[in-house]
């Protein structure tokens, strides 16, 4: 396959950045996006003129796993998260969805609170505070029960898995025009709202956890459920709705208690 | 030539442990306030062993080289985890667990070590139930379990095909809980570049801020490495694109023994090579192995056809396919351990049976679809079939999937004692990138199991035995001599390395590297190969320092410059690789020494002469490194032939 690729190369948070045009050609079909990207960069190394020109210099971008489990890479790739293909991240995409000839333009995820650092790399720690501000059970290493003392059923366990599925890639935002965090983060408090370990502390998670994703820029939900279409893990949008409800619930049922404890 | 001290507890091997948390030192929680450790890695052992050291209140710094804590690579661990809990009712036990995992390491690893491993399994899952670990449960409640390699008991636990990135959330949201209390901070993007020694001990590291390119410098009492394993110097493997072996390499040139570094496991199960710009293989779980049946055909003649795409593998009437495990292998069949499948693979593709590319065999699961229905094949490894069709464009409910081994995970590491620390006071090494408790195999589900033991279970009691007696240390400023010096010694490395401006680009130099590793240290080793690859490592890496090409600056997010040093190291660890090999003239779990075999082609151990761990030391850039040997005592397990059959 011969390629156009137009991709948005940008030096650091700082400076202006521009697209730059580059061809490819030679590209088998069965290769990955990345892969295809990897080649690229030889291409550009081998040419290299000028050693300080970024643009000269080969394409950053995010990436570890390649195979669609630790949430790392992340490109917009012909205006969509990860690509043309559907329930996949960009290093499961491969080179047999486009065509001979095809100009692909490949840009960052564009979000407020996924400050970009270089070319097509950018900063999700605020996926991380958010996890922080509650995503988890309180309990300290040793000193719990037997596992098989909780019981929980199929049904749910098989719901919470659905949403623990989440690789927190961050496609959810980068698809939504209000760059909404709510599916990621919908996707923690329902797993855990789920299970009977995660009951204990709901009311209070999902207030500190809704506080933190406000707080850190991300925007409200757009109700198009373009992060659905576009999540590489299928993650469904009723966890939205469930964390809508925990949020309302916590919000009536012990207003003075959990503010009290959240400090809301 | 010193004497490696296991320092393995008196006693009976069922009260080892518990005798060692009776008896072992503590440090105060007032003290515990004015230790300081440092932790490499974000894995199942990094992230559970700096949430266990923060809970207990100790000062963490934890390091990753990727953006969040949540990408390291136990993420991807697709299969299980094994524990003891015999929820099944089918005879497991602890002394079982400890059993298979030691023959399953072909009688290769510490006893005691393991031992203690099997014990600490139970509480893992307890643990990361409570943590909400959305593990497979039975309709009436319970957990559920499905059976792998190795074993005759049904004592995995897993949450789909997802159970490595379950354990590591579960992982990460404890240590994020410890983020957010302050007990322990997070350096992200920070790739470590080495050690600091202050008179003998491990007292701090030198990372790369890999957005600013800074070198920075950190201090701590006590540090841990939990970087994972070198199975990249193959540059193919099924580890992700960062893993690599940097810390554990420095860490050894600053005197840390390396244990056992040929001992690698080439996994059956995993999508077979297509071309030449392949960055990685992705491996499918061996969990598909319970319900998937391996076969190549009997006939020369169709394994042509097939090759040549004159024929489809659904064309091949049954008696003409060969279940080659079933057949070799009736008591244990497709559930046979990992290196005796890659084994048999390679045997019947090298005979000329094999499928694809001519390096495949398949892996068909028409007759459990027959028998259970797509619905539950779907339920079970519905996420497996999927990254299969997206990678190979083929529907593996329709076609028999198609599969080869690869690079997979090292059982060699740095060496360590019962406390696993390694020969350097005051620095650890947990999980994959120790050499502990795997031997010369390691059986599936049983890498979680490890890291999160080491992290969880072990290295919060083992800690205070060291760190009792460092109450009184005062903290290092980092400005000091030593650090200084370090700093410096990593500064030249990066400036070398960038200075040099030649013509090749780092990534061909590894895909050299790793075709050496691959043909003459993969699946079979002979003298004359290792000897070869002996002579060719280090002409590569000459060739590496002359002619590598690294764009872009020292002082911005650099790629290249990441890679460059990384590449550099495998250079150096390859040759160790193939020294170690070399050395052992027996072949055991995954070393096969083609000279060393039975007259039906299995493995052949040498009992007698090399029943040791190679702890090697580094005796400079130039030099052999110097053998120590650690025997290997079995006296709660009787030595034997591994039998599958």
């Amino acid at each position: 396959m011969d390629l156009t690729l137009k991709i948005w190369r940008q030096k650091d948070a700082k400076s202006k950045g521009k697209f730059v045009t580059y061809q490819i050609s030679g590209i088998s079909p069965d290769c990955s996006f990345l892969e295809m990207l990897d080649q690229l960069n030889e291409k550009i190394i081998s040419e290299n003129s000028d050693p300080v020109d970024f643009a000269k210099c080969p394409v950053s971008f995010d990436h570890d796993c390649r195979e669609g489990i630790c949430g790392m890479c992340g490109l917009f790739i012909n205006g969509r998260p990860h690509g043309p293909d559907e329930a996949i991240t960009t290093c499961q995409l491969h080179m047999r969805k486009f065509k001979d000839k095809d100009t692909i333009v490949i840009e960052p995820w564009r979000s407020k609170a996924f400050p970009l650092i270089k070319d097509l790399l950018v900063d999700r720690s605020a996926f991380d505070k958010i996890i922080q501000a509650g995503g988890y059970v309180s309990v300290n290493t040793g000193g719990v029960p037997d596992a098989n003392s909780i019981l929980i059923s199929k049904h749910n366990a098989e719901l919470a898995m659905d949403a623990a599925a989440c690789i927190g890639c961050g496609a959810c935002v980068a698809a939504c025009y209000n760059a909404s965090a709510m599916l990621f983060v919908s996707a923690k408090i329902s797993q855990l709202a789920l299970l009977p370990q995660g009951k204990v502390e709901a009311k209070e998670r999902v207030q500190k956890m809704v506080k933190v994703m406000d707080k850190l820029g991300f925007g409200n939900c757009s109700n198009t459920y373009a992060c659905e279409a576009e999540c590489p893990k299928l993650v469904n949008r009723s966890n939205i709705a469930r964390m809508n409800r925990e949020f309302l619930s916590a919000k009536i049922c012990s207003e003075k208690e959990t503010q009290q404890i959240a400090g809301v | 030539m010193t004497t490696l001290n296991s320092k393995v507890p008196e006693g009976p091997i069922e009260q080892k442990w518990s005798n060692y948390k009776s008896h072992g030192k503590l440090v105060n929680p007032a003290n515990k306030r004015k230790l300081d450790i440092l932790v490499v890695g974000t894995g199942l052992a990094g992230a559970s062993a700096a949430a266990s050291l923060g809970e207990l209140g100790y000062n963490v710094k934890i390091f990753c080289y990727q953006d969040s804590p949540r990408r390291a690579h136990s993420i991807a661990a697709q299969g299980g985890i094994n524990a003891a809990k015999n929820y099944q009712n089918d005879g497991d036990s602890v002394y079982r667990l400890f059993y298979d995992t030691v023959k399953g390491g072909d009688y290769r690893a510490r006893e005691a070590n393991v031992y203690r491993l099997a014990e600490v399994s139970n509480a893992i899952i307890d643990q990361c139930v409570a943590q909400g670990v959305p593990f497979a449960r039975e309709y009436g409640g319970l957990l559920d379990n499905r059976s792998f390699g190795g074993a005759q008991v049904s004592r995995t636990f897993f949450a789909r095909g997802q159970t490595g990135q379950q354990l590591l959330l579960g992982a990460y949201s404890a240590l994020s809980r410890q983020i957010a209390k302050g007990t322990v901070k997070l350096y992200n993007r920070r790739d470590m570049l080495d050690v600091v020694l202050v008179d003998g001990k491990a007292r701090g590291i030198i990372v790369r801020n890999l957005v600013t390119g800074e070198i920075e410098k950190y201090f701590g009492h006590a540090v841990v490495l939990c970087t994972g394993g070198y199975g990249n110097t193959y540059y193919l493997s099924t580890n992700a694109m960062g893993s690599n072996a940097t810390p554990i390499w420095k860490a050894y040139k600053k005197g840390a023994f390396f244990g056992n570094p040929c001992f690698t496991q080439i996994h059956p199960t995993c999508i077979p090579v297509h071309g030449d710009y392949q960055s990685k293989l992705t491996l499918m779980s061996e969990s598909l192995r319970n319900d998937g049946r391996i076969w190549v055909p009997k006939k020369k003649e169709d394994a042509e056809k097939l090759r040549n795409k004159q024929m489809k593998a659904n064309d091949i009437p049954e008696e003409d396919r060969d279940y080659y495990l079933e057949r070799r292998y009736p008591a244990f069949g497709n559930l046979v351990p990992r290196d005796v499948a890659s084994r048999a693979a390679k045997e019947r593709c090298d005979a000329g049976y094999g499928v694809g590319s001519g390096f495949a065999v398949y892996l068909d699961f028409a007759e459990s679809i027959k028998r259970l229905g797509r619905e539950t094949i779907e339920a079970r490894y519905g996420n497996l079939f999927q990254m299969y069709e997206k990678i190979v464009d083929e529907n593996g409910y329709e076609n028999p999937m198609m599969i080869y081994p690869a690079v997979h995970y090292v059982m060699g590491g740095l060496w360590v004692d019962y406390n696993l620390m390694t020969t350097v006071p005051g620095l650890y090494a947990l999980g994959e990138c120790n050499f502990s408790d795997h031997g010369a195999n390691r059986l599936g589900a049983s890498a979680l199991m490890q890291g999160l033991a080491d992290g969880y279970f072990v290295l919060p009691y083992t800690i205070a035995d060291y760190l009792a007696d460092e109450i009184h240390t005062k903290r290092i400023p980092t400005d000091s001599k030593e650090f200084n010096e370090t700093e410096k010694e990593v500064k030249d490395n990066i400036e070398n390395l960038k200075s040099i401006n030649g013509k090749q680009s780092v990534d061909t130099f590894h895909k050299k590297l790793g075709k050496i590793m691959w043909e003459y240290c993969g699946m079979g080793r002979n003298e004359a190969g290792l000897k070869k690859a002996l002579e060719l490592i280090p002409e590569l890496r000459k060739d590496f320092w002359k002619d590598v090409k690294i764009p872009g600056g020292t002082d911005e997010f650099n790629p290249e410059i990441e890679k460059a040093g990384r590449v550099a190291d495998f250079l150096e660890l390859g040759e160790l690789i193939v020294r170690d090999a070399l050395n052992r003239k027996e072949s055991c779990g995954g070393h096969f020494r083609e000279e060393m075999q039975t007259e039906e082609g299995e493995a052949k151990r040498d009992d007698e002469n090399f029943a040791y761990v190679a702890a090697w030391e580094f005796n400079g850039l130039n030099a052999e490194p110097v053998l120590h040997k650690e025997q290997l005592e079995f006296k709660d397990i009787k030595i034997a032939q591994r039998n599958y059959k």
